[in-house]
């Protein structure tokens, strides 16, 4: 399927999926459920991208995710800010252009780690990536303006544009974010940059003797990742309307955006979007049904069950039984 | 066999790399002119590998200076290396496993030839320009197979395509034949042989020395980290030095 098919195609969905929802759903609970699961769909899909296609695992989910969080809190604080110290009145920054803006920040923290660390491979990558996470949650503990430690409380507006209550605004707007990081990841799947990828993930020294400008391509999907996990974080000040370093910068985060690819497969855009629904919604369901704290012990076994069983995913388990079968 | 050109092709001067203390090449002095087939040898662990990685960029030499074609490749990385026309096949083959022989050629078309100005592929043109160069190495039915599939023999055929595939004014190939059997060292000579023949200049890093005689217009001998010996393969293997290191006291 040509590229500018498959976007109209999942804009479509994501739209028509949006109308629907809105049209026939509601149960405010059922949006507060979706949205999480339709951030894991952008997260996964985004860890994805470097870890899946490029080959390197990353742990630092969290702290690209946080960081698009807290840079909506600087946005929603703005315009108080700038009254007080300036006298200057601007309106509340909308939560699009929050989102914009977290990307921005996440992208470019994602391109300067990525350069500090992406000569480092394997577990080596992977512990500087938790230790970013780290890095970044200590400074958001000792700034103050953002809340610090003890957290920061975010209300939310009055009214919602498209109309409704603002969580369906903001399970609209994952929707769509969704959508995006689906496309992009689609897009780069089958594109040159993807070959490109994929050739890094194989070999890498045999990639730069193939004349693949490594470390640009590992820059770029380091940054393309980091941006659409930290526009997953932006609308979360709104969502939970308190936020914390320990919540915010929870390694929940980074540990189901590994396990969701590796559960869904890896290999291709819909692995992590099946994984993300799976999980997601299997968390979402335990954590009403059974207890929340059961929902790692949940990700924790279904890891270790792919990992032992089906390596390659859910993904890689179809497409061995289709071969399977024409063989 | 094409015309050796006066100017240098490669001109290496006083190359010299160390890994910690222990120097693995030392004043390496080397000129390739257009069109020779130069053949690379020396005991294991005299620096043949090191030096095609210091040349190819996987490795930076600190010491000396390249040029190729004239133009310094001091502080040029492998793949600005590959885009020059220099290319190089691994001694352990390195495919890329999860893609099927075609995208396996794919990688260097799309990343270094239609870098090149003036040399830009259409789709299809890089179809059959893949479909070519498999059936140039007798793996034309196995295009759509991954390189697991494939023997030791067709693995290093692959891993010699796509250094071709790169569009190479200079190939190395580093130990292309360690391994094979006699028949098998005759068809990878064979392709070596009419590579040069379309005028790619051509490297031979190998311990079979039949096949090095063979194929070698000149022999260079390292050991240790110098250069012992650089001349017509006959005379080279005479010098005392060589039989030397090869043979001992």
């Amino acid at each position: 399927m040509r590229a500018p098919l498959f976007w109209l195609i999942i804009v479509a969905v994501g739209l028509a999926f949006i109308v629907l929802t809105r049209s026939f759903l509601t149960n405010e609970y059922f949006y507060f459920a979706g949205y999480v699961v339709l951030q894991y769909i952008v997260l996964s899909t985004a860890w994805n991208i470097l870890g899946g296609y490029t080959g390197y695992t990353n742990f630092g989910t969290g702290a690209f995710f946080a960081s698009g969080a807290y840079c909506s809190v600087v946005l929603h604080k703005l315009p108080t800010l700038l009254h007080s110290a300036f006298g200057l009145t601007i309106a509340p920054i909308p939560l699009p252009v929050m989102i914009l803006a977290g990307g921005l920040i996440s992208g470019l923290m994602g391109l300067g780690t990525g350069y500090l660390t992406l000569r480092l491979r394997g577990v080596f990558f992977a512990i500087a990536t938790l230790a970013l996470s780290i890095v970044v949650q200590t400074l958001i503990v000792n700034w103050d303006y953002v809340g610090g430690s003890r957290g920061i409380y975010i209300i939310r507006p009055a009214l919602a544009p498209l109309g409704g209550g603002y969580i369906q605004y903001l399970f609209s707007l994952m929707t769509l974010l969704a959508v995006v990081a689906v496309g992009i990841a689609r897009s780069i799947e089958r594109s040159r940059l993807g070959l490109g990828l994929h050739s890094i993930r194989d070999d890498e020294l045999a990639a730069e003797a193939s004349g693949v400008p490594t470390l640009r391509l590992k820059l770029v999907a380091t940054a393309l990742s980091g941006a659409l996990m930290g526009m997953a974080g932006a609308p979360l000040p709104y969502y939970v309307t308190y936020l914390d370093p320990t919540s915010s910068f929870n390694l929940a985060y980074a540990v189901n955006s590994v396990a969701m690819p590796v559960i869904g497969g890896m290999t291709n855009w819909i692995g992590p979007v099946i994984g993300a629904i799976l999980l997601g919604t299997i968390q979402q369901v335990a954590t009403v049904t059974i207890s929340s704290a059961l929902n790692l012990l949940i990700v924790g076994l279904l890891l270790i069950f792919f990992v032992i069983i089906a390596p390659n995913g859910i993904v890689g388990m179809v497409q061995s039984w289709r071969r399977q079968r024409e063989a | 066999m094409p015309e050796a050109d006066a100017t240098p092709l490669l001109e290496v001067q006083g190359l010299g790399k160390r890994f910690g203390g222990f120097v693995a090449l030392d004043g390496i002095d080397l000129t390739i002119a257009k069109g020779e087939r130069l053949g690379l040898i020396g005991p294991n662990g005299s620096g043949k590998s090191t030096l095609v990685n210091c040349l190819c960029g996987t490795l930076q030499n600190e010491t000396g200076t390249v040029h190729f074609a004239g133009r310094p490749l001091n502080g040029l990385i492998a793949h600005e290396r590959t885009h020059l026309g220099l290319a190089r096949s691994f001694q352990l083959p390195k495919p890329f496993h999860s893609m099927s022989l075609i995208d396996n050629l794919r990688i260097p078309l799309l990343y270094t030839v239609n870098k090149r100005p003036g040399h830009h592929l259409s789709d299809t043109a890089i179809a059959e320009r893949c479909a070519e160069l498999l059936k140039d190495v007798g793996l034309a039915d196995k295009a759509r197979r991954r390189p697991r599939d494939l023997t030791q023999v067709e693995m290093r055929k692959l891993e010699l395509a796509r250094a071709v595939a790169t569009g190479p004014v200079l190939l190395f190939a580093d130990e292309a034949m360690a391994g094979l059997s006699h028949s098998e060292i005759e068809e990878i000579l064979a392709v070596l042989m009419r590579l040069n023949e379309e005028g790619i200049t051509i490297v031979l890093i190998e311990h079979i020395m039949s096949a090095v005689m063979s194929f070698s217009t000149r022999l260079v001998v390292l050991v240790a980290g110098h250069k012992i010996a650089d001349g017509p393969p006959q005379e080279a293997i005479r010098n005392p030095e060589v039989e030397r290191a090869y043979l001992g006291e």
